[in-house]
């Protein structure tokens, strides 16, 4: 159980440093990520469907600013992490799936950090351009797409990461504040 | 001694949720500009529709915070309708001022909304008295925005010289360029900075990272900088890029990418008589926003008061980590 986790493990999690290697068909993964066994990415699946719903339909205006880069592919690599995510904020049909690591996966946009820098950018506590500057975070591919990405998430007055959190239901304040936990290990005051 | 004026403090937003960030942390004014052409950060996914802006403005006002819209951009020929109706509908909306760079759009605001009044963009280049008092004369400009062209000592005896107040920027983004000038964009791109409001537009702009964790930044057809593991990383603007010029390899052609920084100048700045300072950044996030706002609200409250503010902390949220103080303490910053 997540919240369970040993704080050493927390802040492997958290706060290992980039990888030297980071294709996305590399098979080999950072930091706490070797200690743990293929994750069965099935078991995020209901979840992530839930948590992408009921994010676009809550945030219209969010979709609104994405304009037409709301059909493009972002692949969100948390490179410490034995998985990846790929988004699709199409309203028509939104969609956030989870892969392992190795599958070869279409995508407009790579974005990648540790964990603790994704969860600090969608939480709203950390400058996206001073991640960039101090390469903690690595964009390729379609830049347009996630500038009007990165702007659309820094209109929501509630952060994404407490819609997520939102998303639940009755487990949201645990979630919540193991979010918190990886960010304080991993150095990100709230 | 010089009096100390107490200076209003005038923050970027790119979003509305931007616009309440700066608001809530302490600006006292805040500028911000429409989606499309007609402001210089016409990025994807950025700025305020017409009914964001009016919904900001009332925010803003209910808080005792002005808000300035920005509208300046050049128009080109035939286009000027977009213009002229981004000035009509931040009058209606009841801005408390519009920023404008073009001659053209002054007239028009001046004749068709005698009584509101125009900020002179640092688009405009206007960094003379006599230039400064053309338009003042002409147009009823209020307030200019100088250019980041002059020491405190010029920015006294201009502010001596010319009728109306002095807005001077204090933290962000600095180029070399003479502002409202600059064609780098245009030459790579097509794409004007000045016409269109793109420096650098998203879409030309293509990162490649190999093996190493070496960066390479891509305008358009061209590579402006291979960044090395290691190293922070800039804008992708042509000016802070990186080139092999003649013997020099990987040399800064133009300028290297630093920020200016004149929190130790506020003071003379205030004794200048300068009547806003201004922070850049409405490409910014909320965070940079809510942390550079407060943190030159303490700064100057803390200047005024005869105090010492400590602002090492901004040097996170600089561009390459590193910050000047331009052209405002030497002329032989380049």
């Amino acid at each position: 159980m997540a919240c369970l986790m040993k704080p050493s493990l927390l802040a492997m999690i958290a706060n290992k440093p980039a990888p030297q290697d980071r294709p996305l068909q590399d098979t080999r993964t950072q930091g706490a990520a070797r200690m743990l066994p293929p994750f069965p990415v099935f078991v995020l699946q209901p979840l992530l469907g839930h948590i992408v719903r009921t994010v676009s339909g809550r945030h219209p205006e969010l979709i609104a600013r994405l304009g037409e880069n709301c059909k493009k592919r972002f692949l969100i690599d948390p490179h410490n992490l034995p998985f990846f995510l790929l988004l699709q904020p199409d309203p028509a049909t939104p969609q956030l799936t989870a892969y392992n690591r190795g599958r070869d996966v279409r995508h407009d946009v790579h974005i990648s950090g540790t964990l603790v820098t994704l969860l600090s950018m969608i939480d709203g506590r950390t400058d996206g351009d001073a991640l960039f500057f101090n390469r903690e975070l690595i964009i390729t591919g379609d830049t347009e797409a996630v500038v009007a990405l990165r702007n659309a998430l820094d209109n929501m007055d509630a952060t994404l990461a407490e819609d997520v959190a939102a998303c639940f239901g009755p487990l949201s304040r645990p979630v919540r504040a193991v979010v918190d936990l990886i960010l304080a290990v991993g150095g990100r005051k709230p | 001694m010089t009096q100390l004026f107490k200076p209003e403090l005038v923050c970027p937003a790119g979003t509305p949720a931007g616009l309440r960030t700066a608001v809530d942390a302490g600006a006292d004014t805040v500028y911000c500009g429409f989606q499309g052409p007609t402001n210089a950060r016409n990025f994807p996914g950025l700025n305020f529709s017409v009914a964001e802006m009016a919904d900001s403005v009332d925010y803003a006002h209910e808080r005792g915070a002005k808000v300035l819209a920005a509208v300046n951009s050049f128009p080109t020929a035939g286009r000027t309708e977009i213009w002229k109706k981004a000035i009509d509908d931040a009058i209606r909306i009841d801005v408390d001022a519009v920023i404008i760079a073009d001659i053209g759009m002054a007239q028009y605001m001046s004749k068709t909304h005698p009584g509101h009044r125009i900020h002179l963009s640092v688009q405009a280049g206007a960094s003379s008295p006599e230039a400064i008092n053309f338009y003042c004369r002409r147009f009823d400009i209020k307030r200019v925005v100088l250019p980041r062209i002059l020491t405190v000592q010029e920015i006294k005896k201009v502010h001596d010289e010319i009728g109306c107040e002095i807005e001077a920027f204090i933290f962000g983004n600095i180029g070399m360029m003479a502002e409202g000038r600059c064609a780098l964009t245009n030459y790579v791109t097509g794409q004007s900075t000045n016409m269109d409001g793109v420096c650098s537009p998203a879409s030309h702009v293509h990162y490649e990272e190999d093996e190493d964790r070496n960066l390479k930044t891509r305008l358009g057809e061209f590579a402006i900088d291979c960044i090395g593991c290691g190293e922070h990383a800039g804008y992708p603007t042509i000016c802070k890029g990186r080139y092999n010029v003649g013997h020099r390899r990987e040399y800064y052609a133009f300028e290297e990418p630093v920020s200016l920084n004149l929190t130790h100048l506020l003071p003379d700045l205030m004794r200048a008589g300068v009547t806003a300072l201004k922070i850049e950044g409405r490409q910014r996030s909320r965070a940079y926003v809510r942390s550079v706002v407060s943190a030159f609200r303490q700064a100057v409250d803390c200047y005024f008061d005869g105090g010492e503010p400590d602002l090492g902390h901004l040097l996170a949220l600089t561009e390459g980590h590193r910050e000047t103080q331009g052209a405002f303490r030497s002329k032989t910053w380049r």
